[in-house]
């Protein structure tokens, strides 16, 4: 089992620690020995402190245990109630628990590194608190006496976990008003730490076990009273229903002195173990507890089995059971030989509870929450372990992670739980150590990892509390904790990486319902019928069969379609099939193109349409028998009837007055007013376009493109150029008549750049030397586009235009625009009035350009207020993009510009398209978001659509689906290759139809749910107050959970938040939407931002929209090439200030670096040592031979090469200026604009669930 | 005492004025009854080879009113250094460079001899001449290729410092920047837009002048530059601009006419010269292929089954753009006049190009106005060519941006003038109420004129009958007429003349001995075409056959210039532009063609303009101003084709047949426009031009009553000078009361 799990949990685990600086810890294993050697020391000194955060390992397996216990219920049930008693328990105690937390947390794994003591000063507060809680479990103890006082007993606790958290659930009532919380939880809290303090000492005792083990009997005893004590005192501290949570999760910690207990029992071996590795494996076991760390986590979920014990049941239960021998044995193995126990424990639990795997993601946490154990270790020495657990269980407390657990577990805590806890709460104090990074100071603390037996206990736990128990035990236990501990609550990083571990096969298509792998997982598909996850993803793949279920989830339905994705060369691009001059075969009725949904019959010579059911006539030429199974036989040599993504040759049928199209043409129009000139953007776009040209997008590489090229330049007027090739020189004809534009020649516009070379080169040579001397500052914009336009008109063709402009249109003419930027206006009803054009001219400009099929791509450079909202309207309208330069120099933006430029103008395209979507009867396609233009209610028409934009679109009900058939959907898109060829791409999905909504819950998909909502608010800020938007989704966000908890999760106390397992990160998902700055502005952000911002969502693909709302942060002191690091989460706690990490939108690109970096990866990655003479400006790094450099850069390089739009590298240098810039993509923090942490959000959807629950 | 004919001709060599009557009769209501009014035909710039241009300036009668030059018909007070105007009689003192002044020491506007004079404005700076292309690019190729060889050719005939544009046209309307280096460039406007000069200043970029404009002509300069360079800058840069031209790229689909912006492309030219050169004498030198088809001004449709109105549509009124496209063109006439610039056209198209419509551009500025077929015939090669002619001093035989101005003595006021030019409104103590031609001022603007260029104008005797004028009064008139020199000089000519009154009940005789009836045969002509151009047709007929004229209006009657029938509404304005413009002689020629037979019976002899000179052993030379035609008799043309002329023995019958040849190389080589040179012979198609001209005194009618083999019967039911004689007579006699 443990090593099942460990494998599992390894991989988690390993993650997370680099992540957290365990990575430091990983170094540090070398240096556990010394951690052990502390823990030898525990007795002897408190560098066990450093121990402790060798327990981080152990506590990251708490904490995964936590998270596993949210989320391993089917719901993981984020124990939000206990999460949130913590924050408000964090408020109230704050000061202390909070502390604590931090320290735990951050310094706890800092600090613990450095002794409580010299950490401390670090984080003075935070270290205090901690060193007390963890040293003087008597500073924090004392308040938690009282509290544990109630609890003190482990029937209290287990109580305390079933009822208290149903208790706690009122006080969680409060707890969502988070402030209540605090207050009650301040108390609960004291009386918490003053228990859990006690049971950590007991615990300690037991963890520390090793050493103490013979307290273990009593502290086994003890301690599990203690946690339970703890665990009350936690569920107090939560006083609201978080609190019990936590309590639960403390209880689990107190479980885990059971635990102890057996592992005192175990432990003797393991701790033995441990204290043998301290002594003689000390280093091994450390060491191997780190690795073990894996184990440890495996110990988790495996844990979390026994925790879940409910929930998770068969798996864990076995586990559990055996895990409680077991478990003792992983705490000892995480030690040492536990490790696999772990193992299996922790790939049980992931697998059955994707729960685990938050708490694997929260492990990191954890870790550093080691620490804290760790300190408490030094602490415990003397009770050592035991104090260790404890501390552990403080940091379960941290409980955030508590919480979740506590819920799980408070039902199956009784018995198992308190066996458990305590490793849980060795998870919590890892959680918390993690943060702090300390991990890597403390290498001893890996020794904690040794610990970390604890932590599997807890992992137990989890499974038992899958949702809360942690939480409630960590609470219970960490008074200190008020606050919910961030590992506990369910972590994207989490997730993410349990995607990734559990792909492994290529996901293949044929399975109606099923959803595939998240977009952050690499992985490849088989197209066995429907259409690949690259061209469609659904927010559910199993639809409600009926309205008024629909109604009730409030989950929404709709898919987001990328119709010309790229696809990786490893997959076929979809075939074309061609079925001669009649065309397509389609259905008669709702004329559905031929698909794999199309029923033969009457032995091949009809077909019944899977959309409408009518009978059509299959024509001669297209028949083909039917084999014994009812295929026709030729079903798999052809596409459209074995695959779901295909595309069929268009005849003059489906072209523009019944003509094949001519060849598209791409028009570059460029400003060349001062500014532009002065930027050095004309001579830059001079110069590229030389080079570029030969780059036009073609279908056959061999062949030269088909498109054609015109120029045009212009300030107050327009120059286009005659580049015929007959020419000698260029000529170039100015209208000023902007008020009524034309194009003023027709032959020698557009022309072949083979043909027109010489003419063209000269021509762009020249452009920046003509206007070198311009005056002019005045620009005109309207007429711009329609120049392009008429000129396409003219050339009857369809194409795109390149529009590189500079600042707000003011001259006089058509479209003409005045500043309207007013600050004033935001946050009041008139703030929508921004985010709509200023002027009606762009729509019907738009709807023109649309018909011509003439799409419009804008590069804006401005320096000043350009109003994007009404520049972008004709670029939105025609499927074309922005690109926007703020204060562009070409010096620092060039690279940028350029990239964008070649990616934009080589990137596969298709022409004057239009998009239906066909469902099956019984639900219809209602809404469209995205880059298009729409004359009907039904056909999406796009000047241009290229294989970056995705369609977001929303389905109704408008009768019933069946479960036998599912429900259908055919998006056909009707396009122009860039070469000129007429072609219809069809996507094919199915999905399945449920009468239950557990099965909506169970294939939701959340990145793609967020996609949807934040098109949909977006859009909604045109209409309605930003607030409303704001109001709405949330709202609905609380509906959709709330129905899950109401109609889907087990019986629990309403004090548990319970969130569906595929919706688990849906919270924290929303709230960066919410906190995003189009929905809720800083200072700093300019309207023009917001705008652009607003429209880059509204084509976003999953995984855009994903990394832009949850960037990505990589910690990158330990690249390896080729290998990807794993994430951690958006905050800034689990930066370390020896780190350096890199975070990436999808549209920015920083480079943190923290400021106490050694000086050799300085060195490695900078080429400078010194942290102070690292060039903030750069926006390269420099080219170094070391492998870290090299590593580096290619991952920077990977990461450009993944989204579509260049990101520019910010170095950005710790407490440096900059930095604000970069926290404020730290979305799991509170935002400097206003916007809610991660955990206090967390919380308050939990009462807004709660009062739609009630 | 000379006789009449040789005052007049005397008179004419000298001032270039031919009065109708050359005594006046004393009255209002005596010069009413003469039917024929007191007027004059009035030549400003007649060439005058002995008159060096006087290097200061006039003088001039210091009353507000009157502001006449000084001239041989004032007294002097030499002593006194004073002079009275014989105008309004005021005593005006000489200026101080006058002060030498004696009876012996005379400036030369005070010797009769200087009845003409041409002084030389020292002040202001050199105007230069600006040259405006404004071309046509919807022709064929081959045309296109011979304009802008004839392009080429004239940048060579102009000065150095001479500014040239040139603005090109089809369906857009393109102004080419000049001098640019690389890249040429250029602005195009639509072509279905007008734009007032605002616009067209904003849109060219020519606004930032205003700054600028202290300075005076300067800075002219530098904002047109781009546009308007002079010749020796961008001598190349043009040529091979122009040698780049192309035919208008934009598709023409079958059953259309090509969209030729036409209206636009002179308003912007009207436009780019009004914002850059007012009042400087410039020529906007337009060339077309056919009508413009669009935007404002257009004439037609660009549905070729939708023919260009004729005049059976113009009667009918069934006319849908004629009053818009009259309209426009007036408008722009009217601006480039009152900036002193000139319209020339030239149309060169087989179908109508819209003349009609555009005809007040050139009447009103004294342009130009060339009809042919094409490009690449010689007749607008040459013509072209002709109107850079230079004089002996090597100047261009062509004045800019004149104002012609008349004083005349108490007794007599001016009505108005009819000719290339716009009234000023200058209301004045010598403008009648009674309004002629172009009449309520004293004042016309004439923006180009050359030597030949010719000006009716009309006067009215106001002396009432009870106050009776002293014996031997003469009345006064004097013309001056400022101008801009080719040189750039601003000149003044003043011309002052003089005529006897008469009272009409006692010296009747020597009134209508003084009576110049060539004078008063164009003059009338003249008024009929203004009228026929301004009313209906027939009342012009008629009212001009009230007016008992002999012979001449016999064939006014049945020219071009009030018969429509048979011409297009282009040939009509063509002829009647020309008509208005031209001096005596050549007026005559066209009203009354004149006819040469050449025989072996004699040499080349006048012959009567009828039907019984075509005889088949003569070859007829006809000149009609517009068209030179040889005819060869029957008779001749059988020889020729039989190739006796390349027989040595026949060689007197090469001559014969040379030398209506040579003569018409003559006529073709000094006349301007070019005429039409046809060469035909009896039975031949353009025999037509012949036999429509002569008096069809032998038709299908009466040719038998003849009996008689002499001349060829002309097919006509017109009437013959015979029939209308009768006629005449006839009502002369009945109406005579």
């Amino acid at each position: 089992m443990n090593v099942n799990q460990h494998t599992p949990m390894a991989s988690p685990y390993g993650q997370p620690q680099p992540s957290f600086g365990q990575p430091g810890y990983a170094p540090l294993d070398g240096s556990y020995p010394a951690p052990y050697a502390p823990y030898n020391g525990p007795a002897s000194a408190y560098q066990p402190g450093a121990p402790p955060q060798g327990y981080s390992p152990f506590t990251s397996f708490p904490s995964k245990a936590l998270a596993a216990n949210p989320v391993s219920d089917l719901p993981s049930p984020l124990d939000l109630g206990p999460v949130r008693g913590p924050p408000t328990s964090g408020p109230p105690p704050v000061s202390a628990p909070q502390q604590y937390n931090q320290y735990s947390q951050s310094q706890g794994s800092m600090q613990n590194g450095p002794p409580p003591p010299t950490q401390a000063p670090p984080r003075p507060a935070v270290s205090q608190p901690y060193n007390q809680g963890a040293m003087n479990l008597s500073g924090p103890h004392p308040s938690y006496p009282q509290h544990y006082g109630p609890p003190s007993t482990m029937q209290q606790v287990t109580n305390q976990m079933t009822g208290m958290q149903i208790t706690s659930g009122p006080p969680t009532a409060a707890g969502p008003g988070y402030a209540p919380p605090h207050s009650s939880q301040p108390p609960v809290s004291t009386g918490y730490s003053a228990a859990p303090q006690a049971s950590y000492t007991q615990a300690p005792p037991p963890v520390s076990s090793a050493p103490t083990q013979p307290p273990p009997p009593s502290g086994p005893a003890a301690p599990q009273q203690y946690y339970s004590g703890p665990p009350p005192s936690s569920q107090q501290p939560f006083n609201s229903s978080l609190p019990p949570t936590s309590q639960q999760q403390q209880q689990f910690t107190s479980s885990v002195p059971p635990h102890p207990p057996p592992q005192q029992t175990l432990p003797p071996s393991s701790y033995s173990g441990p204290v043998p590795t301290q002594s003689q494996p000390p280093v091994p076991p450390v060491s191997q507890a780190q690795q073990s760390f894996p184990t440890p986590q495996p110990p988790f979920s495996s844990a979390p089995p026994p925790v879940s014990q409910s929930s998770f049941a068969t798996g864990p239960p076995p586990s559990a059971p055996g895990s409680f021998p077991p478990q003792g044995p992983p705490p000892s193995s995480q030690p040492g030989s536990f490790p696999p126990p772990g193992p299996p424990l922790t790939s049980a639990p992931s697998c059955q509870y994707p729960g685990p795997m938050p708490p694997q993601q929260q492990p990191p946490p954890s870790q550093p929450s080691p620490y804290h154990s760790g300190h408490h270790p030094p602490r415990p020495q003397m009770p050592p372990t035991s104090m260790a657990q404890s501390n552990h269980l403080p940091p379960g407390p941290q409980g955030p992670a508590g919480p979740p657990g506590p819920l799980q577990q408070p039902p199956s805590q009784p018995g198992m739980q308190t066996g458990y806890p305590p490793q849980q709460n060795g998870a919590f104090g890892q959680v918390r150590g993690p943060q702090p990074g300390y991990s890597g100071p403390y290498p001893g603390q890996p020794n904690y990892g040794a610990p970390a037996p604890a932590p599997p206990a807890q992992k137990r736990l989890d499974p038992d509390a899958i949702p809360s128990p942690q939480a409630s035990d960590m609470p219970a236990v960490q008074k200190p904790r008020h606050r919910i501990d961030p590992d506990a609550i369910p972590s994207p990083i989490q997730v993410i990486e349990d995607d990734k571990a559990k792909t492994t096969e290529p996901f293949t298509t044929g399975v109606r319902g099923q959803a595939p792998p998240l977009v952050t997982t690499n992985f490849q598909v088989q197209d066995q019928g429907n259409a690949s996850p690259r061209f469609i993803r659904c927010t559910a793949y199993n639809m409600p069969c009926t309205a008024d279920m629909a109604k009730q989830s409030q989950v929404p339905l709709a898919a987001v379609i990328k119709p010309l994705a790229t696809l990786p060369p490893d997959e076929a691009p979809p075939l074309v099939v061609d079925h001669g001059e009649s065309g397509p075969i389609r259905c008669n009725r709702c004329k559905a193109y031929m698909c794999p949904y199309m029923q033969f019959i009457e032995g091949g010579r009809r077909f019944q349409c899977g959309f409408c059911s009518c009978v059509t006539e299959v024509p001669p030429h297209y028949f083909q028998h039917l084999d014994h199974t009812g295929k026709r036989v030729d079903c798999y040599d052809r596409p459209e009837l074995s695959l779901g993504s295909y595309e069929f040759l268009a005849t003059v049928d489906y072209c523009k007055n019944n003509k094949l199209p001519p060849p598209p043409a791409f028009i570059f129009l460029i400003d060349v007013s001062y500014n532009a000139v002065k930027s050095g953007m004309v001579n830059i776009v001079c110069q590229e376009l030389k080079t570029l040209l030969d780059c036009l997008p073609r279908e056959n590489p061999e062949v030269e493109s088909a498109v054609r090229v015109g120029f045009v330049t212009y300030n107050k007027v327009l120059h286009f150029y005659n580049v015929k090739s007959s020419l000698a020189q260029p000529q170039m004809m100015v209208v000023s008549d902007v008020s009524d534009m034309f194009v003023p020649l027709l032959d020698g516009f557009l022309v072949n750049v083979n043909e027109s070379r010489q003419v063209i080169e000269s021509l762009l040579d020249q452009i920046p030397e003509m206007f070198a001397d311009t005056r002019e500052t005045e620009t005109v914009f309207g007429p711009v586009i329609q120049a392009g336009l008429e000129a396409l008109k003219a050339a009857d063709c369809a194409g795109k235009l390149f529009v590189f402009h500079t600042s707000l249109p003011i001259a006089e003419a058509p479209g003409k625009l005045k500043n309207r930027e007013d600050k004033k206006l935001i946050g009041t009803d008139k703030e929508k009035s921004l985010f709509q054009p200023q002027v009606g001219f762009y729509s019907s400009l738009a709807k023109e350009c649309v018909a011509q099929g003439c799409c419009v791509d804008l590069f804006l450079f401005p320096n000043q207020y350009v109003d994007v909202a009404t520049l972008a309207v004709v670029p939105v309208s025609t499927g074309g993009s922005v690109y926007k330069y703020t204060y562009f120099q070409a010096q620092s933006d060039q690279e940028r510009f350029l990239n964008d430029l070649r990616r934009d103008v080589q990137k596969l395209v298709g022409f004057d398209a239009v998009m239906r979507v066909r469902t099956s009867t019984g639900i219809r396609a209602t809404d469209f978001f995205g880059s298009f233009y729409m004359s009907n209610t039904t056909d999406v028409e796009l000047a241009g659509l290229d294989c970056d934009k995705a369609i977001t679109v929303e389905f109704k009900h408008d009768d019933k689906l069946s479960e036998e058939t599912g429900a259908l959907m055919q998006c056909a898109v009707l396009y122009t290759s860039c070469s000129g060829q007429r072609r219809l791409r069809v996507h094919n999905m199915a999905v399945n139809c449920c009468s239950q909504l557990a099965d909506l819950y169970r294939n939701c998909e959340t990145d793609t749910i967020i996609n949807y909502f934040s098109k949909y608010a977006f859009r909604g800020v045109l209409s309605n107050p930003t607030k409303a938007v704001r109001e709405t989704l949330v709202n609905q966000c609380a509906q959709i959970l709330a129905c899950y908890r109401k109609n889907c999760a087990s019986p629990s106390s309403a004090g548990q938040l319970i969130l569906p397992e595929c919706m688990k990160l849906l919270p924290v998902y929303l709230n960066c939407v919410l906190k995003s700055d189009v929905l809720l502005p800083g200072a700093d952000v300019s309207l023009d931002d917001r705008a652009y911002l607003r429209q880059l969502i509204s084509c976003m693909d999953v995984a855009e929209s994903h990394v832009f709302f949850y960037p990505r942060l990589l910690p990158v002191m330990k690249l390896e090439s080729g290998s990807l690091p794993v994430a951690v989460r958006d905050s800034e706690e689990r930066l370390s200030k020896g780190g350096v990490y890199l975070l990436e939108t999808g549209l920015h690109l920083f480079l943190w670096v923290g400021a106490s970096v050694q000086q050799e990866l300085l060195l490695n990655i900078f080429g400078t040592p010194s942290f102070s003479q690292i060039d903030s400006n750069v926006t390269s790094l420099p080219v170094l031979d070391n492998p870290i450099s090299q590593a580096l850069r290619e991952l920077i390089y990977s990461f450009r090469a993944q989204r579509s739009r260049y990101m520019k590298l910010m170095v950005v240098k710790q407490e440096d200026r900059a930095e604000l810039i970069f926290r404020h993509f730290l979305v799991e923090d509170k935002s400097a604009s206003g916007g809610a942490s991660y955990v206090d959000f967390l919380c308050h959807m939990h009462k807004e669930i709660r009062q739609l629950l009630s | 005492m000379t006789t009449f004919p040789e005052y007049i001709a005397q008179n004419e060599e000298r001032d270039g004025v031919r009065f109708s009557w050359n005594v006046w009769p004393s009255s209002r209501l005596e010069a009413t009854r003469m039917v024929v009014p007191v007027a004059a035909l009035f030549t400003p710039l007649k060439e005058r080879t002995d008159l060096p241009p006087i290097q200061y300036e006039p003088v001039l009668c210091s009353r507000a009113t009157c502001r006449a030059v000084l001239n041989p018909l004032c007294q002097v007070d030499y002593r006194a250094k004073l002079w009275a105007c014989n105008f309004c009689y005021q005593r005006n003192q000489f200026p101080p460079s006058y002060a030498g002044i004696s009876e012996v020491n005379q400036p030369a506007e005070l010797l009769p001899l200087f009845s003409t004079i041409e002084y030389v404005v020292q002040r202001g700076p050199q105007m230069p001449l600006v040259f405006l292309y404004v071309v046509d690019t919807c022709m064929e190729d081959e045309d296109l290729q011979a304009l802008k060889e004839s392009l080429q050719m004239s940048l060579s005939l102009l000065p150095p410092t001479a500014l040239v544009g040139l603005i090109t046209f089809g369906r857009m309307v393109q102004v080419h920047e000049l001098g640019c280096e690389g890249i040429s460039k250029s602005y195009v406007f639509r072509g279905t837009k007008d734009l007032n000069a605002k616009q067209l200043q904003e849109m060219l970029g020519l606004t930032k002048p205003s700054a600028a404009q202290g300075r005076g002509g300067i800075p002219h300069c530098e904002f047109s530059c781009r546009f308007l360079q002079p010749v020796q800058k961008i001598d190349m840069n043009l040529t091979d601009l122009l040698g780049e031209l192309q035919r208008d790229p934009w598709p023409v689909t079958q059953g259309k006419r090509p969209l030729r912006s036409l209206g636009v492309a002179m308003s912007i030219a009207v436009g780019l010269l009004e914002c850059t050169f007012p009042n400087t004498g410039a020529r906007i030198m337009t060339f077309i292929g056919g009508p413009a088809t669009q935007g404002p001004g257009m004439v037609v449709g660009d549905e070729l089954k939708t023919p260009i109105r004729s005049w059976h549509d113009i009667e009918k009124d069934n006319t849908k753009f004629m009053k818009k496209a009259t309209k426009h063109y007036e408008s722009l006439a009217n601006r480039a006049s009152s900036n002193g610039h000139i319209i020339d056209i030239y149309a060169c198209a087989l179908d109508q190009t819209g003349l009609l419509e555009m005809k007040c551009c050139t009447n009103y500025t004294g342009g130009y106005m060339v009809m042919a077929d094409s490009f690449n015939t010689s007749l607008f090669k040459q013509t072209f060519q002709r109107v850079f002619t230079k004089d002996v001093q090597g100047s261009f035989k062509m004045a800019f941006a004149a104002t012609l101005e008349i004083k005349t003595s108490r007794e007599i006021k001016v009505s108005g003038a009819i000719g290339p030019c716009v009234s000023l409104n200058a209301k004045g103590p010598c403008v009648s109420e009674n309004e002629i031609g172009t009449g309520g001022t004293c004042q016309w603007k004439v923006c180009g004129l050359d030597p030949s260029t010719t000006l009716a104008l009309y006067f009215e005797v106001v002396n009432q009958h009870n106050a009776p004028i002293p014996q031997g009064g003469r009345g006064a008139i004097q013309f001056v007429t400022q101008y801009q020199h080719s040189s750039g000089q601003r000149r003044i000519r003043v011309t002052t003349t003089a005529r006897n009154w008469a009272d009409a009940q006692t010296q009747i005789q020597s009134i209508a001995a003084s009576f110049d009836q060539e004078a008063a045969a164009i003059l009338m002509a003249r008024l009929a075409v203004y009228r026929a151009e301004t009313e209906e047709g027939p009342d012009v007929l008629r009212w001009l056959d009230r007016q008992l004229i002999r012979l001449f209006m016999f064939h006014l009657r049945r020219s071009p210039f009030l018969q429509v029938f048979n011409n297009s509404p282009d040939e009509s304005s063509y002829y009647r532009h020309h008509f208005n413009r031209q001096d005596l002689t050549q007026a005559l020629i066209m009203i009354q063609p004149v006819l040469y037979a050449y025989s072996f019976n004699g040499p080349p002899e006048p012959v009567l303009l009828d039907s019984s000179s075509i005889l088949p052993d003569r070859i007829l030379l006809m000149d009609t101003f517009f068209q030179i035609l040889i005819y060869h008799g029957e008779t001749v043309a059988q020889w020729r084709k039989a190739g006796y002329q390349d027989m040595p023995e026949y060689e007197n019958f090469k001559h014969l047949l040379q030398a209506p040849v040579d003569d018409a190389q003559e006529l073709l080589h000094t006349r301007f426009p070019m005429p039409r040179y046809i060469d035909t012979e009896h039975g031949g198609s353009q025999a037509r031009f012949l036999l429509s001209k002569v008096n069809p005194s032998q038709t299908h009618n009466n040719m038998y009553t003849w009996g008689q083999e002499s001349g060829a019967p002309i097919l006509t039911d017109d009437v013959s000078l015979q029939v209308f004689m009768d006629h005449l007579k006839k009502l002369a006699v009945s109406s005579a009361a």
